[in-house]
């Protein structure tokens, strides 16, 4: 079933175009990974999903994004709820100065989620274990978030954007501070979260795409190339240019 | 004549530099490698230049009018003056050789401005030929010593280390200097009045002890009930309320709104023009104090049906509160704009909305700063002087309405040191303890907010 639909999305920072026509069909529950060259604008894309563009101030969007058949570009879209449906992990950890639980209760807070302590204790317990830190942090729940390593920091962070229980989940290169247990941890996450949640991910990583994903979108100098099955581009891609980059031959 | 040798010694500094490069250029050009760049040993020769110009000139100025002096003074040896005599002879040999000497001239002080006269053209001209010749000396003796492995870029390096550490000593000196001369006569004035009477009266009148003659000997039962400080520190520090109490919030929340709500445009417009405020001159703050705002209370005052005084602490300490804002305002905007963009992200990203954001991520991470800028800007306050003498009374009163006047510990120190002043006075001196409670007051606030800033800064850099 398909989850977001993005229909002739242009962006533009200033006068400069950074996306040109950008058609892409995202499947429910399913993990799509966005790949290309810096600069390619596939974080741009992402961004898109949740109208993060919003706060750069020379940023411009045109377009259809259809997420459940509406419209988020439109005027009557509420920022603030679609912010709460589609959650994001950013490539660098970045917990707010607060405690564990602080980080974890923010979102729940600010949405009202949570109508006594003792509901928002278990909104707190469940998103680590979802997130799989749980274990590690049950102690420390209220010493700040700034004092866990890398790995786990970038954990906290995903257990904050499934604490408000969002649809999708935007993730822009998760794992590129991490080191490769920290990494591999976080795609076994991924594999478990997209039973409950539509996931997309920008990589650097022909590997972690190839890994975690069932669909693969191939962006080049703003232009989605092509885009299918993980198996199809990575085994059988149509354009040369995805070919190039996926052997390692591009540029 | 010491200019024209300063310009000489300049000139054989750029001489030498140029002298010390060529040479380097030679050894270069004769296929040998140097151990740094031509300019270094540019640079040497010309410290070998002016280090021991600077030496001897310094040395010169310290001993040569001692030893002039000695010399004419040397006629009048075995004569029985005294030293008091022999300096006032000296004096007038001076004024005399100046041609400004106005009294009875006397051969034997005729005969020794000649010798003065010609001692100091003697000086001159020696120290000119000694500088010279040293300098050449010491410059030829370094031009030999280049060669293509002999070390340059060290010495020029250690070279201007030592001058870098030479300008903050002097700095660092000065202040020691200062707080130094405070101790000691704060220490003198505590020897007349008691540290108690001082610190607990709450009775202050300085001009009472106008009415001692010098002559007299010093009474310490004079002054008691006449330095009670408790007036001036309650007046300076309800001032600085009132003035912080307008500050803070408007100068946090236009720091708040130029840090995070303003379009780049605003931003570029309005910081700037912030920022003339705290350009303006403080005394110009204090006439529009004393002359628009006081006025304009009292009438506001007396329509409402209340007493207030043309030179109320409200209008003192409402003009410094806006003089404080430009502070506050720019350096919370500093702090806010340097929480990380990736924590203003993380939140928009769960669905926060700018308020909130503001309320709860950016604001308690930007707090130790802010905390940081508030101090300095109380430690301001406390030290402002112009606009309280000019708008809020010179009279120490023990009152805390805002709309009758007080004073402040700055301005009473102005009060104390206008017109003439007589060293060792207890009056004077009360000045001294006034600038010592008020430096250990202010320094305490910067050293508490240089802690919280830089606490803040570890913790993002």
């Amino acid at each position: 079933m398909i989850k977001i639909k993005a229909k002739d999305v242009d962006v533009f920072y200033g006068k400069k175009q950074a996306l040109y026509n950008i058609g892409l069909d995202i499947e429910e529950n399913q993990v799509t990974a966005l790949i290309g060259p810096s600069g390619c604008g596939k974080s741009t894309f992402l961004r898109c999903l949740n109208r993060m563009n919003d706060v750069i101030d020379i940023c411009r969007v045109k377009g259809e994004i259809l997420i459940n058949d509406f419209n988020i570009n439109d005027k009557s879209c509420d920022v603030v709820r679609l912010r709460e449906k589609i959650g994001m992990v950013f490539q660098k950890p970045n917990p707010f100065p607060k405690t564990v639980y602080e980080n974890i209760s923010y979102g729940p807070t600010i949405h009202g989620m949570a109508q006594s302590k003792q509901e928002m204790d278990e909104i707190v317990e469940t998103s680590l274990k979802k997130a799989a830190l749980w274990e590690e942090v049950k102690d420390r729940l209220h010493e700040p978030g700034t004092g866990l390593s890398g790995g786990q920091q970038q954990r906290l962070c995903i257990a904050r954007a499934i604490s408000v229980r969002p649809e999708v989940i935007l993730m822009d290169e998760p794992c590129s501070a991490l080191d490769p247990i920290a990494t591999a941890q976080i795609e076994e996450l991924i594999d478990e979260l997209k039973k409950e949640h539509t996931i997309i991910i920008v990589t650097h990583s022909m590997a972690q795409a190839a890994r975690v994903s069932q669909n693969t979108g191939f962006f080049h100098l703003g232009h989605l190339i092509e885009h299918g099955s993980t198996d199809k581009i990575f085994k059988n891609p149509d354009n040369t240019k995805t070919q190039d980059y996926i052997t390692g031959r591009f540029g | 004549m010491n200019l024209i040798l300063f310009t000489f010694i300049v000139l054989l500094g750029f001489t030498s530099y140029y002298f010390g490069r060529r040479k380097a250029y030679t050894i270069q050009s004769s296929k040998k490698r140097l151990t740094a760049l031509p300019q270094f040993y540019g640079y040497y020769l010309a410290i070998w230049c002016a280090i021991p110009a600077f030496i001897i000139f310094s040395l010169w100025a310290i001993f040569e009018p001692t030893i002039v002096k000695l010399l004419v003074l040397s006629d009048y040896s075995n004569q029985g003056y005294l030293d008091d005599e022999l300096n006032l002879i000296y004096e007038k040999t001076k004024s005399l050789s100046r041609g400004q000497f106005t009294g009875e001239i006397t051969p034997f002080i005729e005969a020794s401005a000649e010798k003065y006269l010609s001692l100091r053209s003697i000086a001159q001209s020696s120290k000119a030929v000694i500088v010279l010749s040293i300098i050449i000396a010491s410059v030829a003796y370094a031009y030999k010593r280049i060669s293509s492995n002999s070390r340059t870029r060290e010495p020029v390096e250690k070279f201007l280390n030592a001058v870098l550490f030479t300008a903050s000593l002097a700095a660092i000196l000065t202040t020691v200097g200062i707080v130094f001369s405070l101790i000691f006569q704060t220490i003198d004035f505590f020897k007349v009045i008691p540290l108690f009477d001082f610190v607990f009266g709450t009775h202050w009148y300085p001009a009472k002890a106008f009415v001692r003659d010098s002559s007299e000997a010093l009474d310490p039962t004079m002054y008691s009930d006449t330095f009670g400080a408790v007036p001036i520190f309650a007046g300076t520090f309800f001032i600085a309320l009132i003035a912080m109490c307008v500050a803070i919030p408007i100068g946090l929340m236009s720091g708040i709104y130029l840090a995070e709500y303003a379009s780049s445009k605003v931003r570029q417009y309005a910081k700037p023009l912030i920022e003339i405020l705290a350009g303006i001159p403080t005394v110009v703050y204090g006439f529009f104090a004393a002359l628009t705002v006081g006025p304009f209370l009292k009438e506001l005052g007396t329509s409402m049906g209340l007493e207030v005084s043309a030179e109320s602490a409200l209008a003192a300490g409402g003009v410094m509160g806006i003089m404080i804002i430009p502070f506050i305002s720019s350096l919370s905007d500093d702090v806010i704009t340097s929480v990380p963009q990736s924590l203003r992200d993380g939140s928009y990203a769960m669905g926060a909305t700018k308020s909130e954001t503001i309320k709860r991520v950016i604001f308690p991470a930007a707090l130790p700063g802010i905390v940081g800028s508030i101090l300095l800007g109380v430690s301001r306050a406390i030290g402002e002087t112009m606009i309280v003498v000019m708008a809020s009374g010179l009279a120490a009163n023990l009152t805390f309405n805002p709309l009758e006047s007080t004073s402040t510990i700055t301005a009473q120190i102005v009060v104390i040191l206008i017109g003439d002043q007589a060293f060792g006075d207890p009056k004077t001196q009360a000045a001294f303890a006034l600038g010592m409670s008020l430096f250990l007051v202010t320094l305490c606030l910067n050293i508490v907010a240089l802690r919280v800033v830089k606490k803040y800064r570890e913790k993002y850099e």
